[in-house]
């Protein structure tokens, strides 16, 4: 044990990681002045106040409603997608073997990371250009940013399934379809499936806020009703928000203990 | 069906109930593609074409002259000032409502089940924890920025709300799965609630709590560049006006630092928290 070495060492990392909190603070242009005047809190609690009661007339109430089944159905349909997506660039992504096969994997696992690097919103910025304002931009930006999401979780899994089904298989002379369906996916699927939900459930929060490029659901309602200043209707909207996620956050809880149960 | 007209060797005996599932997921699927508009042939629209043909064509080479890279060198400063401010200040709201919350630093509960008061601040303060968080970064960025107006102020707020959010709760998560043994006998000894955190729970949950709080540092950057399409400045910002203009020689070279961003925090958080292990 070298005490004193590695006590310098914490110490020159608390130091650093001060140094960039102050040097953070110090370069932006924040305007604390806008929060802490007295007149300014008064301001504020009457900017949070104007959003209550929120605006509850039916036809209102009837929008917000197809809103969030725009949301959900984004969100859904983002995970299919990158779910399949995810499976066809696992199977390269997970290959091993001769030279071949490692550039399949290397070239399958450098678009994944691009793939995933790149958060859903940039996406649909992108998207707008080529897929118009609407849901469609927002479901295929969801659908690309999981796709490089579930492809890496998905290709780790299927090489870390057990080698013994596959190879009993290959022995007898199945090709590699029949191998992959018949031996590796059984093993593997609960798995994906497990990954697939999890994902779901944060493609709802991102779907809910995709909107506020233009990209469709409650976001872009939200974006809308909050340029106007209706405060009202940017309320519904925002309760709206706050129920879809809890909704799916309990449905996606229940249904992995039944999958693991 | 391939499979079943062979010989039985071949014959799968799944067959019928794996038609069944993918039929049924495909009636499910169709309300799903309707009301997303799903419709990939807006894609192969002439006119749509040749707008994303010519943007993308501009993607190479990236901008590279030195005004711009300054630019984009001190917005990427930014970017990472207001994660990691926005980081600070979470991590102050945090660690009160932690404490607040956690039932392992309760006095009441070292002798018999906790007592009501105490027991309801604490849940108290876990629902507003759980307020802070489900509210996503950029509806509070939205909101702050009609409050602040644009600018840097917003994005930091939005980040230290929700991640002060998910920090308090994580941090009280962690706090409460330590061994209770060592802070139970320092508090049935009569130690006060402090010096039991210190030497009791601390030591134990240290690495654990920092770990986490690099991870969510690497999150609050990605979360940050994502700010600035309302106005919160940084990346972001610089990407958004850049995409509304069709200037794909910017997009593309915001895109690769934008990445280059990403892959430099990782490394930074894997490392530290090695070191910090």
């Amino acid at each position: 044990m070298s005490g004193a070495p590695s006590r310098h060492r914490g110490l020159g990392i608390v130091l650093a990681v001060l140094a960039l909190v102050v040097a953070s603070f110090a370069t932006l242009d924040l305007r604390w002045d806008a929060f802490l005047a007295p007149g300014e809190l008064a301001k504020i609690a009457s900017f949070i106040a104007s959003f209550f009661p929120p605006q509850a007339d039916p036809a209102f109430l009837r929008r917000t409603l197809a809103a969030t089944g725009e949301t959900l159905a984004m969100s859904l349909l983002g995970t299919v997608l990158a779910a399949v997506g995810g499976m066809c660039l696992s199977l390269p992504a997970s290959a091993s073997g001769g030279p071949a096969a490692r550039a399949l994997h290397g070239t399958a696992r450098l678009l994944l990371n691009a793939l995933r690097s790149i958060p859903e919103l940039v996406w649909a910025v992108l998207l707008l250009i080529a897929a118009g304002l609407g849901p469609f931009s927002g479901t295929l930006a969801l659908a690309l940013h999981t796709t490089g999401v579930l492809g890496r979780l998905f290709a780790e899994s299927i090489e870390n399934a057990a080698p013994g089904p596959a190879l009993a298989l290959r022995v007898r002379g199945s090709g590699r379809l029949r191998v992959f369906l018949w031996a590796t996916l059984p093993q593997v699927l609960p798995q994906l499936l497990s990954y697939s939900l999890y994902r779901w459930e944060n493609n709802i929060r991102a779907a809910a806020v995709l909107g506020v490029v233009g990209a469709g659901g409650l976001g872009q309602m939200l974006y809308y009703h909050l340029g106007l200043f209706q405060m009202h209707e940017a309320c519904t909207v925002l309760l709206a928000m706050i129920g879809l996620v809890a909704l799916v956050d309990a449905a996606s809880y229940g249904a992995r203990r039944a999958l693991n149960s | 069906m391939p499979l079943t007209a062979a010989s039985p060797a071949l014959r799968d005996p799944a067959w019928s109930r794996r038609v069944a599932l993918l039929l049924a997921a495909a009636v499910l699927a169709w309300p799903l593609l309707v009301w997303t508009e799903f419709n990939p042939a807006t894609l192969a629209d002439a006119r749509s074409l040749r707008a994303t043909w010519r943007f993308v064509a501009d993607f190479v080479p990236p901008r590279h002259d030195l005004p711009f890279l300054a630019e984009l060198l001190r917005e990427t400063w930014r970017t990472v000032a207001i994660a990691t401010a926005g980081l600070a200040l979470a991590w102050l709201v945090a660690v009160p409502f932690a404490l607040l919350s956690t039932s392992r630093l309760s006095l009441s509960a070292v002798a018999a089940p906790m007592a009501w008061l105490p027991a309801l601040v604490r849940q108290g303060v876990r629902w507003l924890l759980v307020l802070l968080r489900s509210i996503p970064e950029l509806v509070w960025a939205l909101v702050f920025v009609r409050v602040v107006g644009l600018g840097p102020t917003a994005g930091v707020l939005a980040i230290a709300i929700t991640y002060g959010g998910m920090l308090g709760k994580v941090y009280a998560d962690i706090l409460e799965s330590s061994d209770p043994a060592p802070t139970q006998a320092l508090l049935r000894n009569g130690s006060g609630r402090l010096q039991a955190l210190l030497f009791g729970a601390l030591p134990e949950c240290a690495n654990e709590l920092v770990s986490y709080t690099v991870y969510r540092w690497e999150c609050a950057i990605r979360s940050s560049v994502v700010l600035g399409f309302v106005g919160a400045g940084g990346l972001g910002q610089l990407l958004d006006s850049a995409a509304k203009m069709f200037a794909g020689s910017e997009v593309s070279a915001i895109l690769l630092v934008f990445v280059g961003l990403v892959w430099l925090s990782d490394r930074a958080s894997a490392l530290l928290r090695k070191v910090m292990a």
